[in-house]
């Protein structure tokens, strides 16, 4: 028995596949860089007391 | 017989394309007073910033800048397709969607303010908040298309970044950060119009009333002139406050009377008219190229006086 393809699904090619994969790798990297940069922000300002002050 | 839509030709979007939906030389002027006001508000308060908050505070004004440009082109990406000049862009070039365009923009604008909140306080971030709104919304769905004005009040969206970059510092917004802020606003009008003279015809066949489109080149180039001439002493004004000294007095002065001069030949030419010389329309991008050098120099010199130590103020002597 063969699977037919669900003609909803759009069938992508071997470049769009490719440029999926690109896309895919740069908002991971995009993601990766906005967790570090919270956790830079988060370190500095537990180390400096920024912010502590005007939450109290 | 029924109206043909050319629709754009698929293509598989690259980063580079998604990079330029959010408009990279904008971000670079964006950035580049974003930091200049940064510098300026630590070396004239003497409050100090973290270096690595600093680079956030700054990232975080260029990804706002970034989101602004991506909500930009996602509303105007009818319209850019029918000019020459934007017809390439991401959206109507096929390359990127118009909803991940859109969705691109509202992200980054998220996350953009919220960095900028992490790195430095409320004030920037708000501000941060409501320049993107500012461009994205006042300036693009309410103005552009309304009103020949849409230039000048708009020009508040990107005369925001040295203020964000003052509150980033100090938590407030004394009248150096508003003097800055000036600068940028009657900055825009000439330099935007200068422009607006080469593309006149783009504008008239999508119907945003442009200037030119308007009110025809020659009250354009008037306005340039008249534009210019408060330019001019509001980029004195920082000399007066002592955020400028003599490095930054010289250069606003030489600029200035550059400017002038261009927007003195422009009201004697026939720049955007339709009989306008090839040396005419060659004259209005000088002057458009001219003040975006004008802007850089002016904030260049902000900054090598604030970040370099060589900050004497004339007044007081």
């Amino acid at each position: 028995m063969t699977e037919t393809p669900d003609p909803a699904v759009p069938q992508l090619d071997a470049e769009a596949l490719k440029a999926r994969k690109r896309r895919n790798l740069w908002l991971g990297l995009a993601l990766a860089g906005f967790v570090v940069l919270v956790m830079i922000t988060t370190v500095i300002r537990l180390n400096t007391g920024i912010g502590v002050s005007e939450r109290m | 017989m029924t109206d043909a839509v050319i629709l754009p030709q698929k293509r598989h979007a690259t980063a580079v394309d998604y990079l330029n939906l959010m408009k990279p030389r904008i971000m670079m002027l964006v950035v580049f007073t974003g930091f200049a006001g940064l510098v300026a508000a630590s070396s004239m308060t003497g409050i100090a910033i973290h270096p690595a908050m600093a680079a956030i505070a700054t990232l975080a004004v260029a990804l706002g800048s970034g989101a602004a440009g991506a909500i930009n082109m996602w509303y105007d990406s009818d319209i850019d397709a029918v000019m020459t000049r934007t017809s390439t862009r991401p959206i109507p070039s096929g390359a990127v969607p118009r909803e991940e365009a859109l969705a691109l923009g509202l992200i980054m604008s998220g996350v953009s303010v919220m960095l900028m909140w992490l790195a430095s306080n409320w004030l920037a971030a708000g501000l941060l908040a409501f320049s993107i709104f500012y461009y994205g919304v006042i300036y693009t769905m309410w103005l552009k298309r309304a009103t020949p004005q849409n230039i000048v009040i708009g020009g508040g969206a990107g005369a925001f970044p040295p203020v964000i970059g003052w509150a980033a510092v100090t938590g407030n917004i004394p009248l150096d950060a508003w003097i800055l802020f000036a600068i940028i606003f009657f900055w825009t009008p000439p330099h935007f119009w200068a422009l607006s003279l080469l593309a006149h015809k783009e504008y008239a066949k999508v119907s945003v009333p442009m200037l030119p489109v308007t009110h025809g080149a020659k009250v354009t180039r008037q306005q340039i002139l008249i534009y210019t001439l408060v330019l001019v002493p509001v980029s004195l004004l920082p000399l007066a406050t002592g955020l400028g000294g003599w490095i930054y007095g010289a250069a606003a002065l030489g600029l200035g009377a550059t400017f002038l001069a261009y927007a003195v030949r422009l009201i004697r030419s026939n720049a955007g008219d339709a009989n306008a010389a090839g040396a005419d329309m060659k004259l209005a991008r000088n002057t458009f190229v001219f003040s975006i050098l004008y802007l850089f120099a002016l904030f260049g010199a902000v900054l090598v006086e604030h970040a370099a130590g060589l900050h004497f103020p004339l007044t007081g002597l």
